[in-house]
């Protein structure tokens, strides 16, 4: 199987332009003959103000990518940039920066914060950087994922949809360079899973918000500007904007391969 | 992010009030130990000021020396032609001389001496005419008037039931004689004088019972206003005799107060609430680290969140700040209950001590608050490194463990030189010779708490093995869920030695101090084995006070009582330091087998006005041979040289006599009021019980004079050691809760921790009641390596310091039956430990727990 292209946009001084971009990531787990390659030599640049997908059955290495690309995990080769940093051999405190300035995060067990209430969870990270919220930004933002009347309501208090909603709105909160989620609908059922979808898309068409979700649900792909598939840690296909059915056409063309 | 931390508190009520609860245990300690002693200094105090109310100048006798670790000192009384000359000084207002005595023993209606438990039993002489100095009020009745009234104390009076107008024996010096109550009194604003008790009677009786005739102790002075103390000082001055001085009354005061010294008792106190709160550190990191592992999650979030590794150490630093404070705010206040419980502990132990009103000093706070929390905040240090340790990753990743700091290949490396270098400290710090006494117990301070941290480091190695051993009955008693306990208990050995090691602090000491107490209880009873070959000896009922001489002189030449041999007990100054004086007759080889290495038995018979025999190891110490000669300083300030006629080897367990001893003829003329430590006593035919008889027969006019035989002696003896041996074990207990408190925090932790797995075994079968006996056994073995542990290091200790202390007459001797019941004991903090945990484990319901996220 050939690694697809990817277009490889650079300014003259070789920083990829893309907010994000990764050039030959490689990911070694273990040793010896234990070792496990989960990414074999990935490369791409994130579209600004899109959603990406990154798409790929289990072991695809698709998890591996996405927390690479989030400074979660470093590549055992390979770069990453975030709005034109490198992420190479910066410090933790450095990290911590580029995560308070660019990055924001969605979880698939939501990561909410138990003793805090679905106001307190949304504005943590701006609390965390010492920062307090804009006051009509916020308002604007809790009625957008549809939490005005929930706000004082404790993690334990609300649906895993409501949950699911207080974590996108903490995503959002501090508008960062791009939104890395990690299975948004994994641990919710169908019909709540359409309305998460539903406001991560709205929030990339109305915010202009970069967002990047990791996924093996088809229905969440198809509502990405872009679908990336990953098989044995390579980038084996470059989709545009598709419907649910060419998404499972795909998968299940790769997996007769 | 401050809120946050202290919003997880809130959340985590249970387990922050558990942890918590590890520090109010020690921070109580302190804050009671404060309550306490403040409240009886304050008692003393007001006793002491109040004695000398209306007074300005202050005339007492003085002792050319105190000898306050010994024996004591009687204060040199001075004439009471004194007064008369003092009240005709200009400036005095009034003057009014009085006479005292700690040794007016008040005998009950049953015709037992009042027990006063080692307190004084106080007698003083009270002028009606000179009602401005009298420290004490009447509450009923009159002032004593006449050789045949005596007014008693308050407490003695409803204790024992007497009222006015009853009689009452009382003994003082010489045989004991009637009195007849003519009123009961108090000491004036005192709330309690403790366990003492005190007769009154006018000057002219005071000075007969005390047998001080013609003398005064305490002349109270009141100037005219107006006219300066140091005046009346200076006129005094001229006036007195050498073993009396003269002071303004807050000096006096002051001197008085000395007397009353319970710093001691402050510094043991406060020793065991350190161990408390030691033990309580070791709980709070375990439970800390317990609590970050299970939030490894909300951590990791909070980092990919934006949070610095700084911003989510400090978010645990102040969680453990909170919870400090909030456990010392809890402890300080508990202090006021544990003063009162430590107070009965103390009169239940035989020492009743006067009490004024409660205090409750601002350092007493200062010091709760600070300490526990510092405390708190040291615990919590190594925790908060570990959660900095989280990686962000972990929130989105299942089951990730904590990456190893960078140090942890050093780990076994430094846990075993931890353990050397404890070993060698404490080892250097018992058999080492030369070294001087402060350095050496902070070698051994600091040698056993390194000791105690090393073998928690290194416990985690040899949980397995021991979980084998201590698990073997819960697996063949227990069954499935017997062999479930043990495998847990080794699941996390880290964990479960931590866990252990709190309960492994007490139970170390405990061990010790058994080990140690059975030393020397045993080479006691060697000693006295060796020495005793009287039939009887008379003592006071309370064993430790002397008697006065008058007991054992009714005996001598009476029927059936063959030889009578006193042994006197005083104090002299000599060779720069002061020493403990015993006088002895020529006959003490009827009571006492000296082993004599120079000299022979007829030495004592010897010794008239210019000698003095002494132990080997005095002698070699002070370089004195057969002939040397000593100036021996008496308390009334005579100084004699007296010549070595005999040198006797002491057996390790002690012997009866000083470090001087002279003939009783010598002894009697220094000492104006002599008082016999013990007579001893041979009969023609032995020890029987009508000879028994006829010695407590003659011995019926005096009621403080007790006879026993040589077994009945040795158990009277160490009777008052065993107390304090019992009071030890109960603080010791406090710091043995604190390690229960640790016990059911891990298990808490751990039934949540285990809450989907624990749903899977009821799912499959398992019953409430066999889970609860998983989490039972599990708390037991936890409880038992602590108990393994603490034994093992507590005989290591009591062997060092037994052979450290071998010529001072420590032996050991291993406790048998005391370790079995510390292992017992275990057992039952084990099974207290489970039972709330047990109970959570055994409530959960099992749809939920295996959906449990």
């Amino acid at each position: 199987m050939e690694a697809a292209a990817v277009p490889a946009a650079e300014t003259t001084d070789g920083i990829p332009t893309a907010v994000v971009a990764a050039r030959d990531l490689t990911r070694r787990y273990g040793e010896g003959d234990t070792a496990v390659d989960a990414l074999r030599g990935v490369s791409l640049d994130v579209a600004d103000k899109k959603l990406t997908a990154v798409m790929g059955p289990s072991g695809s290495g698709k998890s591996t990518l996405m927390h690479i690309l989030a400074a979660l995990d470093r590549p055992t080769s390979g770069e990453v940039w975030i709005a034109g940093t490198k992420l190479g051999q910066l410090s933790d405190t450095e990290i911590t920066k580029i995560r308070r300035q660019h990055i924001g995060f969605v979880f698939q067990f939501f990561n909410l914060l138990p003793m805090l209430t679905a106001e307190e969870n949304v504005v943590l990270p701006l609390t965390i950087a010492g920062e307090k919220p804009e006051k009509a930004w916020l308002e604007d933002l809790l009625k957008n994922v549809g939490l005005t009347d929930r706000r004082t309501h404790r993690p334990a208090e609300l649906s895993g949809g409501q949950q699911q909603r207080v974590a996108i709105a903490r995503a959002l909160v501090s508008k960062p360079t791009v939104i890395f989620a990690d299975e948004p609908t994994g641990n919710l059922d169908s019909k709540t899973s359409s309305e998460i979808l539903e406001l991560m898309r709205d929030s990339v068409d109305t915010l202009e918000q970069t967002t990047v979700m990791v996924t093996h649900d088809p229905r969440a792909a198809a509502i990405a500007d872009r679908i990336l598939f990953l098989a044995d840690g390579l980038i084996v296909r470059d989709m545009p904007r598709s419907e649910p059915g060419e998404v499972i056409a795909a998968m299940e063309e790769l997996s007769a391969d | 992010m401050l809120s946050v931390a202290l919003k997880g508190i809130a959340q985590r009520k249970l387990r922050s009030a558990l942890t918590a609860l590890a520090i109010v245990v020690g921070v109580a300690m302190i804050s009671g130990t404060y309550i306490l002693t403040d409240t009886i200094n304050n008692g003393f105090n007001t006793i002491v000021v109040n004695s000398y109310k209306n007074t300005d100048v202050v005339i007492s006798g003085e002792a050319a020396f105190k000898n306050t670790n010994g024996n004591g000192v009687e204060t040199p009384t001075f004439s009471d032609t004194l007064l008369p000359k003092v009240k005709k000084l200009d400036g005095v207002e009034a003057a009014a001389g009085s006479v005292t005595s700690d040794n007016v023993k008040l005998i009950g209606k049953n015709g037992k001496v009042v027990d006063t438990g080692g307190a004084p039993a106080l007698g003083f002489s009270v002028d009606p005419k000179e009602q401005q100095f009298n420290p004490t009020q009447l509450t009923a009745g009159a002032w004593p008037k006449g050789p045949d009234q005596v007014a008693i104390d308050k407490a003695t009076a409803s204790s024992q039931g007497f009222d006015v107008g009853d009689t009452i024996a009382i003994q003082a010096v010489g045989p004991q004689r009637r009195f007849t109550i003519s009123g009961i009194a108090e000491l004036t604003g005192v709330g309690s004088i403790g366990a003492a008790t005190f007769a009154l009677f006018d000057l002219p009786t005071a000075q007969k019972v005390f047998d001080k005739p013609g003398q005064l102790d305490v002349i109270r002075i009141q100037s005219d206003p107006g006219v300066n103390k140091d005046q009346i000082i200076s006129e005094v001055q001229p006036l007195l005799p050498p073993t009396a001085v003269v002071r303004d009354t807050n000096a006096q005061v002051k001197e008085d107060k000395k007397q009353f010294n319970i710093a001691f008792l402050q510094y043991i106190l406060l020793a065991f609430a350190g161990i408390a709160l030691f033990v309580g550190a070791f709980v709070i990191a375990n439970t800390l680290s317990i609590t970050i592992a299970q939030r490894m999650r909300e951590f990791a979030t909070l980092r990919t969140l934006g949070a610095s590794r700084r911003q989510v150490l400090r978010s645990v630093v102040v969680e453990a700040f909170v919870i400090g404070l909030f456990g010392s705010v809890v402890g300080l206040f508990l202090g006021l209950a544990l003063a009162k419980l430590l107070n009965s502990l103390f009169v239940a132990f035989g020492i009743d001590l006067p009490k004024g009103n409660t205090v409750f000093a601002t350092r007493t706070v200062i010091v709760s608050l600070v300490v526990g929390t510092l405390v708190t905040l040291l615990a919590s240090i190594r925790p908060a490194r570990r959660a900095t340790r989280v990686p962000p990753i972990a929130a989105v990743r299942e089951g990730s463990v904590l990456p190893v700091s960078r140090w942890a290949k050093y780990g076994p490396a430094v846990s075993l030189t931890v353990l050397i270098v404890a070993i060698a400290m404490v080892m250097l710090g018992t058999l080492a010779s030369g070294i001087a006494t402060q350095p050496r117990l902070l070698l051994l301070g600091f040698g056993v708490l390194l000791l105690f941290f090393g073998v928690s480091m290194n416990a985690a190695r040899v949980v397995r093995p021991l979980a084998a051993v201590l698990g073997a009955p819960a697996q063949s008693l227990g069954g499935a869920p017997g062999i479930l306990a043990r495998d847990n208990a080794t699941r996390n050995p880290a964990r479960t030695a931590s866990t252990a090691s709190a309960l492994m602090i007490g139970l170390a000491l405990v061990t010790f101090v058994a080990i140690f107490g059975q030393g020397v209880f045993k080479s006691f009873e060697d000693a006295v084995d060796q020495l005793f070959i009287a039939d009887y000896a008379i003592t006071a009922t309370n064993t430790f006070t002397p008697i006065d001489v008058a007991a054992g002189k009714s005996l001598v030449g009476k029927p059936g009582v063959s030889d009578v041999t006193p042994i006197r007990a005083g104090s002299a100054h000599f060779l720069g330091s002061d020493h403990d004086l015993t006088g002895v007759q020529a006959n003490i080889g009827t009571g006492v087998k000296i082993d004599w290495k120079q000299g022979n038995d007829s030495v004592p018979g010897q010794l008239g006005t210019t000698g003095f025999f002494t132990d080997s190891d005095y002698a070699k110490a002070h370089d004195l041979h057969i002939g040397s000669v000593v100036n021996v300083e008496f308390p009334s300030g005579t100084r004699r040289d007296l010549t070595l006629k005999g040198i006797f080897e002491a057996p390790n367990g002690g012997s009866p006599f000083g470090d001087a001893t002279i003939s009783t003829t010598l002894f009697d003329k220094e000492n104006p009021r002599p008082r016999d430590e013990m007579v001893l006593v041979t009969t023609p035919d032995g020890v029987s019980d009508a000879n028994t008889q006829t010695l407590e027969d003659n011995l019926s006019g005096f009621a403080d004079a007790k006879v026993q035989t040589r077994d009945e002696f040795k158990t009277n003896f160490l009777k008052p050691i065993k107390s304090v041996l019992n009071l030890l074990y109960a603080l010791l207990a406090l710091s043995v809760i604190v390690s229960l408190v640790g016990i059911i925090n891990t298990l808490v932790l751990t039934v949540y921790e285990r809450t989907r797995e624990i749903g899977m075994l009821r799912a499959v079968g398992m019953t409430r009641s066999q889970v609860r006996t998983m989490i039972r056994y599990e708390s037991i073995v936890t409880a038992l390596m602590g108990a393994a542990l603490g034994i093992v290091v507590g005989t290591f200790l009591a062997v060092l310091v037994a052979q450290a202390l071998k010529n001072d007459g420590v032996v050991f001797a291993f406790p048998f039956l005391q370790v079995v019941f510390f292992v017992i004991a275990a057992i039952i903090v084990g099974i207290l430990a489970a039972i709330l945990p047990a109970r959570r484990a055994a409530r959960l319901n099992v749809l939920q727990a295996l959906q449990y996220e």
